[in-house]
């Protein structure tokens, strides 16, 4: 991976969204779908995020590029606060996205080539025709498509070419901060390493930053230098990948490392799976407290009252857990 | 196992007799190369249409009717309005009046008689001595026009406001809608009689001197009357879909880069829903046409001496004992119209509508 420095490039901090939903025939509450999350994303770094469905994981990467309005919180981009429409001009020509589903993420209507030109022609980066195609044939290039394909619609590529095309568009701009939602889940395996290797490549041919949204804990670890896990639009812990999958601290965690598959039969029969009980509540009555605990084994009285805060346990290695000490002495 | 393969069969293993493959022709590796064409949606629909007979015939007939109604009036030598009988500085000649077909005039007997040649009265003419063919091409092209541009003004006020209701959402949408509702649950009928008879009126006195005026103040209304009434259907449809297409990713995607609402919405969402938006158009021209007709045939539609297809059959009711070809004549060109365009409509969505898709 590229040299990282330590300056933050993307900040979140108190990051809030709440959506408001229906519950009654005249009545809504707010669904918190990101409630209260802070982070920052090194240059040059991939913060992985990883939690279940409806964890908010999405919505933190849809709200950072402010696809959605924050209900709270602020986000930094390169010391700068992005809120009047100036910065937000500027930081959409910084910071892109791919998205998770490559069939309807793509226009049905629009060559690929006008697909990966709509950035260039949204910001009026390219003055001439000809320089719109070098710039388009050169993202293809980038991304392993032929540039024979530029003049064929999105519904004549296989999953993985489409997604390759995502990530051209997303290119366009130059960006130097790319959301990545989950943008290998909706491939087939062997697609999805080509496709991750290939993120690896540009981050280091491109010096890009990633936060990579993924449910699949293999796929994050290869690619991320941090881990973030999220719980009902909460942060419990982040730390970098080794460490979450080596010493994961918070009990939630701590099931999902124990979940993941090994491909080591003598290993995984020694895997002690922590099964969890019950279901994810709904955000919308979200537990008082910890957000965790209606789950948690180790629960006490204590984790009803306050939501823990993520705190700095050892060298970067952030949990939000009131019995971090008790539980893994 | 044998040494020699061709004479033994063995079902386990699979021998390659090299033997059995020739080179690729220039002609494969072209076609290999190539691969197909890439095919738009567009053209799959086109293609899809040219298989279906009856779409394709009722297109015919439309562009016949469409480009007679167009071309016959600048060669034809009689004019809508001109009165045979009436000869400036010569007393009004009646034998002109109520001509049947293939009949002439008395002044036009005596050229005939002299070895002249008189251009034949088609369909005969009408009560005050004009020529009644060149009033029937002339009403088709008053139908076809008030069907086409009331169509084309109904679909730009439901692209306008069915897009923007629809892509805004919220309170503005709400607020739309309910209009909508408001529109939608007066009798039609009775608004557009209403608004016809008003607007005329108040039209007329405000175009006096304009160019307009020479269109007619009744068309100018029937114009405004569809526009006010029949866009609701329009507006909803194109709400419909858009509701809909804004969930897409890829307009997420076009909102991560930046763009603004009207790009997302030119785009991304109309090109996407227009498919729908034809068919529904094609489907409101033989709409406003059977309206217009209708309120001709009343005596709101063209104004005198502006014939249209509607106020021709009106007419005829008169002499409808004695000269009965003379409903018959317009009332079928209207069928005609109104059946082929819906035929055509019919074949355009099951050409364009993918949920029909087989």
């Amino acid at each position: 991976m590229t040299e990282r420095n330590e300056t933050p490039l993307v900040e979140a901090r108190h990051l809030k969204k709440y959506f408001q939903v229906n519950v009654g025939a005249f009545k809504t509450a707010p669904l918190k779908a990101v409630n209260d999350v802070s982070f920052s994303i090194m240059r040059g770094e991939t913060l992985g995020m990883v939690g279940e469905s409806g964890c908010g994981k999405t919505t933190v990467g849809r709200t950072l590029l402010q696809l959605y309005k924050p209900t709270g919180g602020e986000i930094i981009y390169d010391g700068e606060k992005i809120e009047s429409p100036a910065s937000l001009k500027k930081f959409r020509t910084k910071a892109s996205m791919v998205f998770q589903d490559p069939y309807s993420s793509l226009n049905p209507r629009m060559t690929v080539m006008d697909i990966i030109a709509e950035p260039l022609d949204v910001h009026k980066l390219c003055r001439t025709k000809e320089e719109r195609r070098e710039r388009v044939l050169q993202l293809m290039d980038y991304v392993g498509l032929n540039s024979e394909h530029a003049s064929r619609y999105a519904h004549e590529f296989s999953g993985g070419q489409r997604q390759r095309i995502g990530i051209a568009r997303a290119l366009a701009v130059k960006p130097e901060f790319m959301v990545c939602d989950e943008p290998v889940s909706a491939l087939d395996v062997s697609i999805q390493a080509q496709v991750i290797n290939m993120f690896d490549e540009l981050q280091d041919r491109l010096g890009l930053t990633y936060l990579f949204i993924a449910h699949d804990l293999l796929v994050v670890r290869h690619i991320s230098d941090r881990i973030a896990v999220m719980y009902l639009g909460k942060m419990v812990e982040l730390a970098s990948a080794g460490e979450i999958y080596d010493r994961p601290l918070h009990p939630y965690t701590k099931s999902l490392i124990s979940a993941v598959p090994l491909p080591d039969p003598e290993k995984a029969r020694a895997n002690r799976r922590i099964i969890l009980k019950g279901d994810i509540p709904s955000p919308l009555r979200a537990p008082s407290g910890c957000p965790f605990r209606t789950r948690c084994a180790y629960a006490t009285e204590a984790c009803a009252e306050s939501m823990p805060e993520l705190k700095d346990v050892s060298g970067g290695h952030l949990v939000a857990c009131h019995r971090t000490a008790e539980i893994n002495d | 196992m044998s040494n020699d393969p061709k004479h033994r069969f063995n079902p386990f293993s699979m021998h390659v007799n090299v033997d059995d493959f020739i080179p690729a022709t220039d002609e494969e590796k072209e076609y290999i190369v190539q691969m197909r064409p890439s095919t738009t949606f567009f053209r799959d629909g086109v293609r899809r249409l040219c298989r279906n007979k009856v779409a394709l015939i009722s297109f015919i007939v439309i562009v016949i009717i469409t480009l007679s109604a167009i071309f016959i009036p600048l060669f034809w030598p009689y004019s809508y309005e001109q009165m045979l009988g009436v000869v400036p500085g010569k007393p009004v000649d009646p034998s002109y009046n109520n001509l049947q077909p293939f009949a002439y005039g008395k002044t036009e007997q005596k050229i005939i008689e002299e070895g002249g040649s008189v251009f034949p009265h088609i369909f005969g003419t009408d009560s005050s001595g004009r020529d009644y063919f060149i009033r029937v091409v002339y009403g088709t092209r008053i139908s076809l026009a008030v069907g086409f541009f009331a169509s084309l003004i109904v679909l730009i006020i439901g692209i306008v406001v069915g897009s923007v209701s629809g892509y805004i959402g919220g309170k503005v949408d709400l607020v739309i809608m309910r209009i909508v509702d408001i529109i939608y649950s007066l009798p039609d009928m009775l608004m557009v009689i209403l608004l016809a008879s008003v607007l005329r009126q108040t039209i007329g006195d405000a175009l006096e001197g304009t160019v307009l005026e020479r269109i007619g103040s009744n068309i100018i209304s029937l114009f405004i009357v569809f526009g006010i009434l029949y866009w609701v259907s329009m507006a909803r449809l194109i709400r419909g879909q858009i509701l809909s297409l804004r969930e897409q990713e890829y307009v997420m995607a076009a909102k991560a880069t930046g763009a603004r609402p009207f790009w997302i919405i030119r785009h991304h969402l109309i090109p996407n829903c227009i498919s729908v938006v034809i068919i529904s158009t094609a489907l409101q021209i033989p709409n406003a046409i059977f309206t217009e007709s209708f309120l001709s045939f009343v005596g709101l539609g063209v104004n005198a001496p502006m014939p249209s297809l509607g106020s021709l059959a009106s007419d005829a009711l008169n002499g409808i004992s004695s000269y009965p070809y003379r409903l018959i004549i317009p009332a079928l060109v209207i069928s005609l119209i109104v059946l082929s365009l819906n035929l055509f409509g019919d074949g355009l969505r099951d050409a364009f509508d993918p949920k029909l898709k087989s």
